[in-house]
């Protein structure tokens, strides 16, 4: 190897540090996830893929993944914002706000699904009101999307918050005093140092939307091939005491996602190197 | 050498863990009886009577914790290791499954206590709106566009099939058993349910808190508990012609109790729902009781009608009615094919 | 007009789209919430809450979230440290590795502990035959736990350290300070607030995990349910109002934790 394993550098605790990341990392998540693998790894390759390839398998993986990207989208943009206001300007119930960012992730997942559930069914609070819109509330991808918005919204909110506080006010001074304008300052001084943690906050929203259960089940109406998402389709694997398919169902939405979460991590590490040069 | 290594790492992790939880050292003997979703009045008024009646008896304490889910998911639990002395489940099915895939109890389980295990039964009836608006009598008054059908998910629930299996046998009853028209009736029938609860508690809710559907297919005692304390005089009971005689069954798990040394006891817990005591309780909790005094005694409790079991020849028993119905591309599975 | 600020009218627009956002996505469930939970007025909550299955599963989700929340604390520091301060092959794949936990289903993560110590799984065998019970009992809630909320705290340090670099650390160093004296003076202080932000995010979602501790908790009353548990045992019991008071619990957990997080900002603000 012409390389190094790791670049030199004068700060110490390396090996401490990595070392013990990798082993609690070990213990806590690889070798438990090892077992989704042996256990699909009882079936034949051929039946993993008619499992995962199946119309209804696909469906759901769609549905699935559809509603977590729309909604995670949706969290990016008004969570950026939230954050945004919360650190820069300053308004009554400002602190009230900024405390109760966190709720969606502190409510229990079941209980998030019953009480909106309860705002946009039909004869819900909203529900009532988007039905004379024409538009189905809960039991449909809206409501899927709505659980999923709900709850994402801190891990954008919470990623970016304190970035946009540690943010070096004479960056914005300088950028100013060389003649920027807001909006210049904006996209081109402040947008670049928070978009790395943007996108992680956009990536934790997206992850945990895939496979959320507690919350969508009560809101989805979980009807084949429409409102039928990935988790379900594993517990009726599992109701049929089918382990083998339903890690199999699992193996493939992990699959998917660890590719996606690997390519945001990418997308942020050349952005924050960009930064670093520039 | 990583696994070695941190195997005896958790090893360790769980011994301090498991000494520092208080949970295990209880002082009297306790029982867990592992039950599906709609018993818990049932065991609730049933743990406090057998308490009762063991200290009366054996003049020792017991104490019965109660776990309730869905029937399939309880009976994983057992199977992956929860200590289950007694399973009291919705279907036969699921105590098999517990039989074939453990050794925890015996293959012939279902032929120890009397009545194939089934202390109590019940049945699938409709529960309407007020007034009945829709005019719902029968089975094939709920295929009829319009009427908006709430039932859960078969795959996920283990009342949902009997819900199924009830329409099948009506549809196959009045079709000279042709089973293309069995499937033609069931597909009319899910195209009119807009939400597929996975549990039977949950479908009550969406019918009676979100106010959703005309019809809700529920077990009798649930339909009962929803008229008589949920929302006294909105809703009426419709009793169709014909309805599955629904066996939910009870079973020691021999293995589990043995380690426990509890085998007497549970025993005793399971012969106790087969007393007029027992039987009586069954019958406050609307389970029809098999005892013929009890059952008399509260037969104006439960509407008569034509009953078909699970052994019938229609289903020919849990093991084929579920691989034909409910496995993955069985008919409900076919049924969403052709009817997205 | 000033460059570092954004004109009047902005801002009020912004703030108002941020909180009607905020109003119908988080106000408004959690109105709903504190609304069913009074329905039947204050005695019949406090009544809810002191019932001993309530009780119960208070405990066990405090205990839970004090096992899980330190042991992720210690490896969030440890992995950001290793991150951001080193360049090393790898680092993406570890990064992905770290995120992998919150993309797999609730549902999954209770299931892979099932197939690791169930009486089917792995180690089934040799935990039944010791008589040492993990699933379905308190160590494989604790343990459900740690996997869900596993790279909140690591989560949270990554881009707060890296968007402050090295070079306070570096500086430290070449003045004489030792690594451990570098790392609690210059870089822990540096970090308090994500780690803050972290601890917080890391408990509130310890405390309300539901999906992969119901898949391993057994649902026994009084003995393995955490409170998101109790709150499903009481709705399915039909009890609504005791269900949606048990929910209130851990919200107002969720904003006692907050309040206390800016006092303490605010301590902080005051001493400098």
């Amino acid at each position: 190897m012409s390389k190094r394993f790791v670049e030199r550098s004068i700060l110490p605790g390396f090996s401490l540090s990595l070392g013990f990341t990798v082993f609690y990392l070990s213990l806590i998540v690889l070798i438990p996830l090892s077992m989704l693998f042996f256990k699909t790894a009882s079936m034949s390759w051929g039946g993993f893929w008619e499992v995962v390839t199946s119309a209804r398998t696909l469906a759901a993986y769609r549905l699935s993944f559809g509603t977590a990207l729309v909604s995670a989208g949706i969290n990016a943009v008004f969570g950026l914002l939230i954050a945004w206001v919360l650190v820069r300007y300053s308004f009554p119930g400002k602190k009230i706000v900024d405390a109760l960012v966190d709720f969606p992730l502190a409510l229990p997942t079941a209980v998030a699904g019953i009480a909106l559930t309860e705002l946009y069914a039909p004869n819900g609070w909203l529900g009532r009101y988007l039905a004379l819109a024409g538009i189905k509330g809960a039991f449909s991808p809206v409501g899927i999307t709505i659980a999923l918005t709900f709850i994402g919204l801190p891990f954008v909110v919470r990623t970016v918050e304190p970035v946009l506080e540690d943010l070096d006010p004479q960056l914005e001074e300088a950028a100013a005093s060389l003649g920027a304008n807001r909006w210049q300052t904006i996209r081109k001084v402040i947008f670049p140092v928070i978009f790395p943690a943007l996108l992680a906050g956009f990536t934790l929203a997206f992850a945990r939307g895939i496979g959320e259960y507690g919350s969508v089940i009560f809101i989805a109406g979980n009807m084949p091939m429409k409102t039928e998402i990935a988790p379900l389709l594993i517990m009726t694997k599992l109701e049929q005491y089918d382990y083998a398919g339903a890690t199999a169902i699992a193996v493939g939405m992990l699959l998917i996602s660890f590719f996606l979460l690997a390519s945001a991590n990418f997308l942020q590490w050349l952005s924050s190197r960009k930064l670093g040069k520039a | 050498m990583r696994s070695v290594r941190s195997y005896g790492f958790i090893t360790a992790l769980f011994a301090v863990l498991t000494l520092v939880t208080p949970v295990l050292a209880a002082p009297k003997v306790t029982l867990l009886n592992v039950s599906y979703d709609p018993t818990r009045e049932l065991y609730q008024a049933f743990n406090k009577a057998f308490a009762a009646h063991w200290l009366g008896t054996a003049g020792a304490e017991v104490e019965i914790n109660q776990s309730h889910g869905g029937s399939g998911k309880q009976g994983r639990a057992v199977i992956d290791g929860l200590q289950a002395d007694v399973v009291t489940l919705a279907l036969a099915y699921d105590i098999d499954a517990i039989a074939e895939k453990t050794d925890l109890l015996p293959r012939n389980w279902q032929s120890r206590l009397p009545s194939n295990s089934t202390p109590y039964t019940s049945t699938i009836v409709f529960l309407v709106r007020k007034g009945n608006p829709k005019g719902i009598k029968d089975w094939d008054d709920l295929v009829k566009p319009g009427v908006v059908v709430i039932t859960p998910n078969p795959k996920t629930s283990g009342g949902a099939r009997w819900n199924y299996l009830a329409a099948w046998a009506y549809a196959l009853k009045h079709n000279n058993n042709d089973e293309a028209k069995g499937r033609e009736f069931l597909a009319a029938l899910f195209k009119n349910v807009p939400v597929l609860d996975t549990g039977a508690r949950g479908s009550t809710t969406t019918f009676v808190e979100r106010g959703i559907g005309d019809v809700l297919l529920a077990w009798e005692n649930e339909a009962y508990l929803v008229v008589n304390q949920l929302g006294k005089g909105d809703y009426e009971i419709v009793t169709p012609s014909l309805s599955i005689l629904a066996e939910p069954p009870v079973s020691l798990v021999d293995r589990n109790a043995d380690r426990h040394g509890t085998r007497a006891v549970a025993e005793a817990y399971l012969k106790y729902l087969y007393t007029e005591e027992g039987q009586e309780i069954a019958a406050k909790n609307y389970y029809r009781p098999r005892l013929e005094a009890v059952a008399a005694k509260y037969a104006g409790q439960f509407a008569k009608l034509d009953l078909v079991t699970i052994d019938d020849p229609l289903f020919g028993g849990w093991q084929k009615a579920q691989k034909k119905h409910f496995a993955d591309k069985g008919v409900f599975d076919q049924i969403y094919q052709v009817n997205p | 007009m000033n460059a570092q600020t954004e004109p009047r009218f902005v801002r009020i627009a912004l703030i108002t789209i941020a909180l009607a956002f905020f109003g119908v996505f988080v106000l408004l469930p959690l109105f709903c919430v504190f609304f069913h939970a009074f329905s039947k007025g204050w005695v019949y909550y406090v009544q809810t809450l002191r019932h001993p299955d309530a009780l119960a599963a208070m405990r066990m989700t405090v205990t839970t979230a004090l096992v899980a929340v330190p042991l992720n604390l210690v490896f969030g520091v440890a992995a950001s440290w290793a991150i951001v301060k080193f360049d090393f092959k790898g680092k993406n794949l570890l990064l992905s590795l770290i995120d992998l936990p919150l993309s797999v289903s609730p549902v999954i993560s209770g299931l892979v502990f099932i197939l690791l110590f169930g009486a089917q799984g792995y180690f089934g065998p040799w935990l039944v035959a010791h008589n040492i019970q993990i699933v379905f009992a308190p160590p494989g809630i604790i343990l459900a736990t740690i996997f869900v909320t596993f790279p909140m705290v690591a989560r949270e340090l990554i881009p707060i350290m890296r968007s402050q670099g090295s070079e306070e650390e570096e500086a430290a160093l070449t003045l004489g300070a030792s690594g451990w004296e570098t790392f609690w003076r210059v870089t822990i202080p540096n970090i308090r607030w994500g780690i803050l932000y972290g601890i917080i995010l890391c408990n509130a979602r310890a405390m309300g995990e539901f999906g992969a501790v119901s898949v391993v908790s057994g649902h026994i009353r009084g003995l393995t349910n955490t409170l998101p548990l109790h709150v499903e045992i009481l709705y399915n019991e039909y009890q609504f109002t005791a269900a949606f008071a048990a929910a209130s619990v851990l919200a107002l957990l969720a904003i006692v934790t907050l309040i206390a997080k800016t006092t303490v900002e605010m301590a902080i603000k005051r001493g400098r």
